[in-house]
């Protein structure tokens, strides 16, 4: 289907130039169109419906195409299903609905499916507070679906951020033929800012790489390159444990333990080329905020106030929550003193903090669909330094 | 060596015209004796071979359950084996990507209208040009014989060991009244009119579903006094009534029969001819977002 032509770069490169106020939704899908997405199957959600709303605004522009599907399980099915027709697929949901998706997920990590999922999270779990925002699903992004896997979030904090991760994102599901997750939080979902978007020239797609004569498609290498429907390759793509021929083999237990451990380390190996993170005033930080998403502003607020005082802090932002940057970390936890990890939620992802670093860490949660304020970040800050 | 190369000369000699649509490598099939699946796969492949479709122009796509197995892995076509009750929004994406495929889903009862159901009437609703073959044999027969959404009531299974207590779907029906362009039932004793429908199904643009009952001795035969497939069978042969006959038919009559024949044939716009439409209107009209409207000044 990705017959690209000319068209797509002309509509887009009028949006360049130019200064927006909008979403962090509106961002997002923005970002996807600019990184070729032309195919989008979702069911409306809070606070992640205005993705949908201007996918399918925009998609019959640069000749893609909007499906509004019956529910979460059917949109990731379908996307999966257009990407191997040779689309470059997206949906975008909120808890509730990635419940629903994580199936699919794992079938699209086993299938090596490159697309794109994006979770605005709202406050759970169940219906919770819907309209809310929240940071809860960090450890259902990274072991929602069963079984043995790596899997690829990043979370933005900005408007502008959202659209470059949403290019970034499809960038990574092709390089690395696998499904990546943004990770947003509906505070910045919601959230309106002044936004600018480039000539799509002067960015850098990643296009698929297509398998040539006889190159296997689910082994042989690495990151195997793709096939399409209709090339007269006659693929099988299933999510049972397959040969390296894409035939089904659940019965040998190397079979399964090569694909699995293949898919594990095509992101494992990789993390350092895949993480990315912030790092402000971490030169003679004696004690670190980590933080991401929505909740790295009030932090950002609260270590200005602390460094105006002349307090040794730091911050280190992430922007891919996973693959964790474990290396980074350990390293980290051997230079300062203290660890301080705001977050909204219960304190999820200061629990993998600990997992790395040999210092002390201490969890600032805050759940209840409101985020921190400076005020609560800088008390807890003080109080360490 | 000489005597190998005959042989290998005999086989290619007397082999089934057939043999090409499928994957040579994973046969024989893993299906039991007397089951209906091998039947729908000969006929799906008849059908194919009489239109003479290009296996490269069409992508099967398939569920959980034995009849998933039709096209997966053993017809050699492009095949998208997903997750359970999942084909036919699979298939959405991949018909809307690639409008120019013959669709095909095959799969079973438990997968379209148990766990999928949900899908299989939003297909029908949207009309969107893929071919549901739903293979029908009112139990969950891969894992051992559960009950099912179109086991008859009162029938014991694995898991209703004194009965079914719940009523069943009558799946053509069902499509029908959910805006299926073409619906047929015909059962895996009645094969030229199935390979004839079938054949219809394929050319006739939008959401075409033909209902298979097919037997299943291993896990629901044996409950019901039909321990082997030709036993479904002589049912299918004595027991199924012509739509047009039915339809002259009191409910008391019918009571234990099975309609066959065609339900619906109608002509109704395709989704994905309306997708196309829209983004040429869209785009001729140069209809949306006005960056310098939009843009801060």
């Amino acid at each position: 289907m990705r017959n690209k032509n000319n068209i797509d770069s002309e509509y887009l490169n009028r949006f360049a130039g130019r200064s927006y106020f909008m979403q962090g939704d509106e961002a997002i899908a923005y970002g996807s169109l600019y990184a070729g997405c032309d195919f989008f199957a979702g069911y409306p959600i809070t606070p992640a419906s205005e993705i949908a709303e201007v996918m399918a605004a925009e998609l019959p522009h640069v000749d893609g195409y909007y499906i509004q599907m019956e529910d979460e399980l059917a949109s990731l099915s379908a996307v999966i299903g257009a990407v191997w027709g040779g689309a470059k697929g997206m949906t975008a949901t909120s808890g509730p609905g990635f419940s629903l998706m994580q199936e699919n997920i794992g079938y699209a990590l086993m299938t090596e499916t490159p697309c794109v999922i994006v979770n605005v999270q709202r406050s759970g779990p169940s219906t919770g507070q819907a309209t809310k925002p929240a940071q809860g699903d960090v450890m259902q992004a990274r072991w929602g679906t069963h079984g043995d896997h790596e899997i690829i979030a990043l979370s933005p904090n900005s408007v502008q951020e959202c659209f470059e991760l949403g290019i970034e994102a499809f960038n990574l599901a092709e390089e690395y033929r696998t499904p990546v997750i943004i990770l947003m939080d509906g505070e910045v979902g919601h959230m309106r800012e002044k936004i600018t978007m480039p000539l799509l020239d002067t960015l850098n797609i990643r296009e698929r790489r297509l398998a040539e004569d006889d190159e296997l498609i689910f082994g042989g290498e690495l990151i195997p390159p793709m096939a399409e429907f209709g090339q007269g390759r006659f693929i099988h793509i299933t999510g049972s444990t397959h040969k390296e021929t894409g035939i089904r083999d659940v019965e040998t237990q190397e079979t399964h333990e090569i694909l699995v451990s293949r898919l594990c380390k095509k992101i494992k190996d990789n993390q350092d080329k895949i993480s990315r993170y912030e790092e402000i005033y971490m030169e003679d930080a004696e004690v670190v905020v980590i933080s991401y998403g929505a909740t790295s502003r009030p932090a950002k607020g609260a270590i200005l106030r602390a460094r105006n005082e002349g307090k040794k802090i730091g911050m280190l932002r992430l922007v891919t929550i996973w693959p964790f940057p474990e290396h980074k970390l350990t390293e980290l936890g051997n230079e300062v003193k203290k660890i301080i990890v705001p977050e909204m939620n219960l304190g999820q992802l200061s629990r993998e903090i600990e997992r790395f670093v040999n210092c002390e860490v201490i969890s600032v949660p805050k759940i209840g669909g409101i985020a921190h304020t400076i005020d609560e970040i800088y008390s807890a800050i003080i109080k360490e330094v | 060596m000489a005597n190998e190369v005959d042989k290998k000369e005999i086989v290619e000699k007397h082999r089934h015209r057939l043999y090409k649509y499928l994957r040579e490598e994973v046969l024989p099939t893993a299906f039991c004796p007397g089951c209906g699946c091998g039947i729908v796969l000969n006929c799906f492949a008849h059908a194919v071979d009489e239109l003479q479709i290009d296996p490269k122009d069409m992508v099967a796509v398939t569920g959980i359950g034995c009849s998933s197995w039709i096209p997966s892995p053993y017809l050699l076509v492009d095949t998208l084996h997903t997750t359970h009750g999942r084909p036919i929004p699979f298939a959405t994406g991949v018909k809307v990507a690639n409008p120019d495929k013959t669709v095909v889903v095959i799969a079973g009862d438990g997968d379209l209208i148990g766990i999928g159901g949900n899908h299989l009437i939003h297909a029908a609703r949207r009309n969107i040009d893929i071919k549901v073959f739903l293979v029908n044999n009112l139990i969950y027969g891969m894992t051992g014989g559960q009950v099912a959404p179109t086991t008859p009531s009162g029938i014991p299974t694995a898991t209703s060991p004194y009965g079914n207590l719940e009523h069943p779907f009558e799946i053509a029906e069902l499509v029908a009244a959910a805006g299926a362009t073409y619906v047929t039932r015909w059962t895996t004793y009645h094969v030229f009119p199935l390979m004839e429908s079938m054949q219809k199904a394929l050319t006739k643009k939008g959401f075409s579903f033909i209902e298979i009952r097919s037997p299943c001795p291993t896990s629901y035969g044996r409950k019901i006094d039909q321990k082997r497939g030709s036993d479904t069978m002589l049912e299918y042969k004595e027991s199924s009534v012509r739509i047009q006959d039915a339809a002259k038919m009191s409910s008391e009559e019918l009571n234990g029969k099975i309609i066959i024949g065609k339900f619906v044939d109608k002509d109704k716009d395709e989704f994905t001819d309306n997708l196309r439409k829209l983004n040429q209107k869209v785009r001729n009209e140069k209809i949306g977002r006005d960056p310098e409207e939009w843009s801060l000044s």
